[in-house]
């Protein structure tokens, strides 16, 4: 997309670069040995509710970081400060050495640093083009002394379309390109959302809940999308409760509690801290619903666990034999 | 009752100052708030801003029309930044309650006897307007429709001022920066987190719909040749509401469309009902309850136009289904 492999002094490619994230040990808070976005002792409060209080973060450039913790945690909270869409009570911050805390929100956004909303927000009543063509950096006719001369921003113009015709179609949005946004579901307000932040061409994307109310199949192609921007040499920052997309597509997963970065590290050896799984994750988080073999799965694990009613004589109905029976008359269907 | 009499002088109401007046203020309302979300509730001041603004330097400081043009155009914009510099950081509605006791301000300002040598208390001012008529290029006689010669040059000019102030406004709107503004009126932290800085956009639509409010002041006074405070009480704002949500909010040629069946529905049902009380047709009331009856019937015609045709005369459909 964007000329950043010219911006690439080691010739890395983004997607196989196996080097050590964190410098040292994978503790919360740890150095990182490129970081993007350095926060230090950021805390905001709520009526004496601590709801961010993050000491040192640091998030590493040209990776993507899942950011997971229970709801009410403060990562979305903690988005708002980075993007300047809240103030915090302290704390400083920088994105690429450059110290942005207390700069204004759009500022924040033109160096580079595009989030996306939890709770969507797309102009409903502009079609999905205009919100793509609104994505746009650099449009000279976005100036009022320029506006009445096309002649002057025509040309950017075309430039900005055929961008946004690539991303549209990519997300798959572009049957819908001149429709009014509000006539979206849902689910494609949200990958419109996520398409229109790419058309700032930006450094760091920091997207809330990308996942959220978008259908499986499309889910997967998300997935791949989500992955490209790294390869694009981009960075990417997600809040996400799916945890299929974080063991998928993160290289580093930051988990919040109560305001606190309670640990830190690589998806897999995150997943299996006690500390986290106490927390937010729960046990058997690993085990997948969805499908028959994923409730064997979890059946034969309930049953070696002492805590748990299946195996004994309590178990009733949700018995294993009992499961089974529903299972295979289901299947032969 | 002369049914020909009523009809040519609600069709006369079409092409009058006054209703390019509302017209154009109407225009300035729609870049407020039909493409920039912006509540303005005191378009009446921008109207009487601009009008004072010219009068005032033209009567006491004797200046030239193009210079007191200009004072009264840069009035507006001083008013403009003034209501926007502390609230349009703010959430929508407190620009609302400030626009409106501002331009209540200004016309309590005006009415103050102590400065009635500068205003003319409420009186007003006059013979502020013979630079203007001196510009007429028309010869003296009847045109059209037994127009005197500053009846046509007044209509002439004061409907050339609306289409050009149209075509900017279209032109704009048209623009990479219109999208911005129409971007603001549906989400500004949305348009925020894409780099654009949101609180600039909304200055500018705040002080470019005023300038079209202080034209518009000009318009609605100098043709009468006197400004007077009582023409820009609260109501006039309402008014302007009125013609915008008629014609359409997020339009160009909706506010002027809007003034006109204003104006025309006002003289249709004044001179409609005037002529059955004069008949004998009605006998419950009086001329003057009748000149108030209007207005109730154009509140009627309002609520009734919400209910049936929401989007107004121009309006897009569509645009109102996702409300």
């Amino acid at each position: 997309m964007s000329g950043t492999n010219g911006q690439n002094p080691d010739n890395i490619d983004y997607m196989t670069d196996t080097r050590a994230i964190a410098v040292g040990e994978n503790l919360p808070g740890c150095k990182k040995r490129d970081p993007i976005v350095v926060a230090d002792n950021v805390t905001r409060n709520f009526g004496g509710i601590s709801a961010v209080d993050v000491e040192h973060l640091e998030i590493p450039r040209h990776k993507i970081t899942a950011l997971i913790g229970p709801n009410g945690a403060g990562k979305t909270t903690l988005f708002n400060l980075l993007t300047g869409f809240d103030t915090p009570n302290s704390g400083s911050w920088t994105f690429e050495g450059n110290n942005i805390a207390g700069v204004s929100s759009y500022k924040v956004a033109r160096m580079g640093m595009v989030r996306t909303f939890q709770l969507t927000k797309v102009m409903g009543k502009l079609t999905v083009m205009e919100n793509m063509r609104l994505g746009a950096a650099n449009q000279p006719g976005e100036r009022l002394s320029k506006a009445l001369f096309k002649n002057i921003w025509g040309g950017r113009e075309r430039e900005i379309t055929k961008h946004a015709d690539v991303l549209l179609e990519k997300f798959k949005l572009d049957t819908k390109k001149d429709d009014y946004a509000a006539s979206l579901s849902g689910g494609q307000r949200k990958l419109l959302e996520m398409a229109r932040s790419l058309m700032v061409r930006p450094k760091l994307v920091m997207l809330d809940e990308p996942m959220a109310g978008v259908n499986p199949a499309l889910t997967q192609s998300l997935l791949d999308h989500i992955k490209n921007l790294k390869a694009e040499g981009m960075t990417v920052l997600f809040v996400e409760h799916d945890m299929n997309m974080v063991r998928h597509i993160a290289d580093w997963v930051v988990v919040m509690a109560e305001g606190r970065i309670v640990a830190e590290g690589p998806p897999a050896e995150v997943m299996k801290d006690p500390a986290v799984i106490d927390a937010y994750l729960g046990a058997h988080h690993d085990v997948d619903l969805g499908d028959a073999e994923g409730i064997r799965e979890l059946e034969a694990e309930l049953e070696a666990d002492e805590e748990s009613i299946v195996g004994t004589e309590d178990a009733g109905i949700i018995a294993p034999e009992a499961i089974e029976a529903r299972l295979e008359e289901e299947e032969g269907k | 009752m002369d049914f020909g009499n009523i009809l040519s002088l609600a069709l006369g109401e079409i092409v009058t100052p006054t209703t390019a007046a509302y017209a154009l203020a109407a225009l300035g309302l729609a870049v407020h708030f039909g493409y920039s979300g912006l509540l303005n509730f005191g378009q009446a001041g921008f109207m009487a801003v601009g009008a004072y603004g010219f009068a005032i330097s033209t009567l006491t400081f004797k200046v030239p029309f193009v210079v007191g043009l200009l004072i009264a155009l840069l009035s507006a914009v001083i008013f403009g930044l003034l209501l926007g510099v502390p609230t349009l950081r703010l959430r929508a509605d407190y620009l609302a309650i400030v626009t409106i006791a501002a331009a209540e301000i200004i016309r309590y300002i005006v009415t103050t006897n102590t400065l009635f040598r500068i205003t003319g208390s409420a009186d007003g001012l006059s013979t502020f307007q013979r630079e203007f008529d001196s510009f007429n290029p028309f010869p003296p006689g009847t045109y059209i429709f037994g127009w005197s010669n500053r009846d046509f040059y007044v209509r002439v000019v004061s409907w050339l001022v609306v289409i050009l102030c149209a075509v900017i406004v279209w032109l704009l709107m048209r623009s990479p920066w219109g999208r911005v503004l129409k971007g603001i009126r549906e989400d500004e932290n949305a348009v925020r987190s894409l780099g654009k800085n949101v609180y600039a956009y909304k200055m500018q639509a705040l002080v470019i719909g005023g300038i079209l409010g202080a034209l518009a002041g000009l318009l609605f006074t100098l043709p009468r040749g006197s400004v007077q405070p009582a023409n820009y009480a609260t109501e006039l704002t309402f008014f302007l509401w009125t013609v915008l949500l008629l014609g359409g909010m997020s339009t160009v040629l909706g506010p002027i469309v809007g003034a006109m069946i204003f104006w025309v529905v006002l003289s249709l049902t004044q001179n409609l009902l005037a002529g059955l009380i004069e008949s004998g047709a009605i006998t419950f009331l009086s001329i003057v309850q009748a000149g108030q009856l209007r207005f109730i019937l154009v509140g009627i015609a309002l609520m009734l136009l919400m209910i049936f045709r929401p989007q107004g005369v121009f309006g897009n459909k569509k645009e109102l289904a996702f409300a």
